[in-house]
C-alpha cells in the first residue's frame, strides 16, 4: 500500500525486451533440446533389455514350442527329442508349496501390522525386518533352508526334496505379502472400520468381512507379483530342490524346475539340450509374462 | 474453569428417567485433555444435541457414549458413563455389546462396498438375528425414509447412490440392528441442504422409537430437530496453559436459544463468538 505504483516507470526497464518468436540459437533453447535428447536415448538404453532378452529368447525359444515339448520328458545327453514337461510340473508344484506357506503367513502378518498392531516396537521390527529380508540376496535363502531343511534331512530323511524348495520361495515370497497386505490394509478407508465397529461387529468380523474384502485386489496383485518373482528363481532351488530327469516322485524328492533345467541344460554340450533350455527359457517368461498381465488385470479392480 | 452444574440438576433421580448418564466425564489423548468435568442426563426418547466451537470435545464425549474413542491410541476415559444401570467404562462390560445396543452414525457417508440390501443385512445377520431378512431391510430402509429411491435396486453396490442416500443408508443400517440409541456426528455436514431436510424429517419419526444424540456445527438444525442442547466450550485451564473443552451449560433447546444463564451460551447462539 505504501510503495507507490506508477503505471510509467520513469528509469530505465532492468531487462530487455525481445520478439515473442521462438530463437532456436539461444543458449536456453539449445541445452533444451541436447537434455531432451539424452533423455529419450537414456529411455531407451533402459527398455533396450527387456525388448531384446524378449526378442530373443522368443526368437530362440518359440521355434520349438509344440505338445512334445509341453508333456515329454528330457532325453538322455545325447539323445534328440523330448520336453520339459517334469520341469513345467516342477515349477508349478514348488510354488504351489511356497505359496501356500507364504500368503497365509504373510497376508496374517499384514493383518497384524495394519490392523492389530499400534505401531508399537514390535511392529516396527517386524516391518523393518520384512524390508530387509526382500533385500536378502535369492542364493542366501537357498543356502539358509540348505543348512535348515535339506543338510538336517528334516522331512522323514530326505534331503533334497519339493518341499524344501517351497519353502525357499516362500520365504522370497513373504517379505512382498507382508509388505502389500499391510500397505492395502492402511488404504481402507478408517471410516468403513468405524462403520462395521459402530453397528457392533467385533474386530475380527470386521477385518474378515469388511476390511479385507474392501483390500481384497491390492492384496492379490501382491500376491500375483510374488508368486510370479518367486517361480523364476534359481538360485533357492539349486540348494533344495534340486533337479530330476524323471517325472516328479512325491513333495519329498528331488523335483525339476524350469530355472534350473535351465541353468542345468543351458551349459550341457549338446545340441538337443541346449535347445530344451531355450524352449524353457521361452515358457518361463510367458509364464511370468502372463502373472504379471494378471496382476495388472487385477488391479483395474481396484480403480473400478 | 470447570463447567457449572447444569442448571436442572436432579441428583441421582430415578435412572429410568434418563437414557444415559454422565458423571464427571473427562477424556484425554495422551497426556492432552480433550474435556473435563462433564455432568449430564440425556432423557429417553427424545433428541439431544450437543453444540459448540471446533475443539471444545462435543465429537469426543458422543463417541465417549458407546465407546468408540477406545480406537483411538492413547484415548482415555476418568469418571462414569451410566447406561441402563451399568457404567460403560467398568472392566466386565464388553464394549462390542455395548455399540449393539448404542449404534452410531458418522459425519461422513461410509456404507460398506457391498450391495444396499448386504449393507442393512450385515449388521443383523452378525448380531445374530433370526427372522425374515427381506423385511427387516424394508422396514428399516422405510424407517429411514430411503425405500422408495432404493426399493428397485436393492442388489446395486452402495456406492451407487448420492451422498444424501448414502447417509440415510448408514441410518438404515444403524437401525436395522435394533439399538436403543443412534448417535449422530454431524450427520448432515457432508449434505446438500434437501438431504438434510429429509434426515431431519426422520429424525423427528426416529425419535418415538429411538434415543437421539446428535452432534451438530448448524444451530439451526440443533434448533428444528432437538428437545436437549448441550452447550459445549473451550475454555483456557485452570492449572496452567492450554485449553480444555467442557459443558457450559445442559439444558432444554428452547432454554438455551431464548434464555442461556451463561454468558457465553448467548454470546455463541446469538453469533457473537465461535
Amino acid at each position: 500500500m505504501t510503495s507507490t505504483t506508477s503505471p510509467l516507470p520513469a528509469q530505465q526497464p532492468s531487462f530487455s525486451r525481445s520478439s515473442l518468436r521462438l530463437n532456436s540459437s539461444l543458449a536456453r533453447n539449445r541445452w533444451n533440446q541436447f537434455f531432451t535428447v539424452v533423455a529419450a536415448v537414456f529411455a531407451v538404453m533402459a527398455v533396450l533389455p527387456l525388448v531384446l532378452v524378449l526378442g530373443y529368447v522368443l526368437v530362440k525359444g518359440g521355434t520349438l514350442l509344440s505338445i512334445r515339448l509341453l508333456t515329454e520328458l528330457p532325453p538322455p545327453p545325447g539323445l534328440d527329442g523330448g520336453g520339459i514337461g517334469n520341469a513345467i510340473i516342477g515349477t508349478i508344484v514348488v510354488t504351489l508349496v511356497a505359496s501356500l506357506i507364504a500368503i497365509p503367513v504373510g497376508v496374517g502378518g499384514g493383518i497384524y501390522l495394519a490392523e492389530y498392531s499400534r505401531s508399537g516396537w514390535f511392529a516396527q521390527f517386524v516391518r523393518f525386518g520384512t524390508n530387509v529380508l526382500s533385500g536378502v540376496p535369492s542364493i542366501i535363502c537357498g543356502v539358509f533352508i540348505y543348512g535348515l531343511i535339506v543338510s538336517t534331512r528334516l522331512f522323514f530323511g530326505q534331503s533334497y526334496s519339493a518341499m524344501a524348495g517351497g519353502v525357499a520361495l516362500s520365504v522370497l515370497m513373504l517379505p512382498t505379502v507382508i509388505k502389500t497386505t499391510d500397505e492395502a490394509l492402511k488404504l481402507v478407508p478408517q471410516e468403513l472400520r468405524w462403520g462395521a465397529i459402530g453397528i457392533g461387529a467385533s474386530r475380527f468380523v470386521t477385518i474378515t468381512r469388511i476390511t479385507l474384502p474392501a483390500a481384497f485386489t491390492p492384496i492379490a496383485t501382491g500376491v500375483v507379483l510374488g508368486i510370479a518373482r518367486a517361480a523364476g528363481e534359481t538360485a533357492p532351488l539349486i540348494f533344495t530342490a534340486l533337479f530330476s530327469p524323471f517325472w516328479a516322485e512325491g513333495l519329498f524328492n528331488p523335483i525339476a524346475t524350469m530355472s534350473v533345467l535351465i541353468f542345468n541344460f543351458a551349459i550341457m554340450p549338446y545340441e538337443a539340450q541346449i535347445a530344451l533350455a531355450w524352449a524353457a527359457s521361452f515358457v518361463l517368461v510367458v509364464m511370468i509374462l502372463a502373472a504379471n498381465l494378471f496382476a495388472r488385470w487385477l488391479a483395474r479392480f481396484a480403480r473400478a | 474453569m470447570t463447567t457449572s452444574m447444569p442448571s436442572s440438576s436432579h441428583a441421582h433421580a430415578a435412572s429410568s428417567e434418563f437414557c444415559m448418564e454422565l458423571e464427571n466425564v473427562g477424556i484425554s489423548y495422551g497426556s492432552n485433555e480433550a474435556v473435563r468435568g462433564v455432568y449430564m442426563q440425556i432423557p429417553h426418547g427424545k433428541v439431544t444435541a450437543f453444540i459448540g466451537p471446533s475443539g471444545c470435545g462435543k465429537s469426543t464425549v458422543l463417541r465417549a457414549l458407546n465407546r468408540m474413542n477406545d480406537l483411538i491410541e492413547g484415548c482415555t476415559l476418568k469418571g462414569r458413563v451410566i447406561f441402563d444401570g451399568q457404567d460403560l467404562y467398568a472392566p466386565q462390560v464388553d464394549p462390542v455389546e455395548v455399540r449393539r445396543r448404542i449404534g452410531m452414525v458418522f459425519q461422513k457417508p461410509n456404507p460398506f462396498p457391498k450391495s444396499i440390501y448386504e449393507n442393512i443385512a450385515f449388521g443383523a445377520r452378525i448380531n445374530g438375528y433370526r427372522g425374515d431378512m427381506d423385511e427387516l431391510v424394508e422396514r428399516s430402509l422405510r424407517k429411514a425414509a430411503i425405500w422408495d429411491e432404493t426399493k428397485d435396486k436393492l442388489k446395486e453396490s452402495g456406492y451407487a447412490l448420492s451422498g444424501g442416500q448414502q447417509q440415510r443408508l448408514c441410518i438404515a443400517r444403524a437401525i436395522a440392528i435394533e439399538p436403543e440409541v443412534i448417535l449422530m456426528d454431524e450427520p448432515c455436514s457432508a449434505l446438500d441442504p434437501i438431504s438434510t431436510l429429509k434426515i431431519e424429517e426422520m429424525m423427528h419419526e426416529l425419535k418415538k422409537s429411538y434415543t437421539i444424540v446428535i452432534v451438530t456445527h448448524n444451530m439451526q438444525q440443533a434448533v428444528r430437530v432437538s428437545d436437549m442442547t448441550g452447550f459445549f466450550n473451550v475454555t483456557p485451564k485452570a492449572d496452567g496453559d492450554g485449553k480444555v473443552g467442557c459443558l457450559e451449560e445442559f439444558a432444554a433447546t428452547e432454554t438455551i436459544f431464548n434464555a442461556p444463564t451463561q454468558q457465553a451460551t448467548q454470546d455463541y447462539v446469538s453469533g457473537r463468538f465461535g
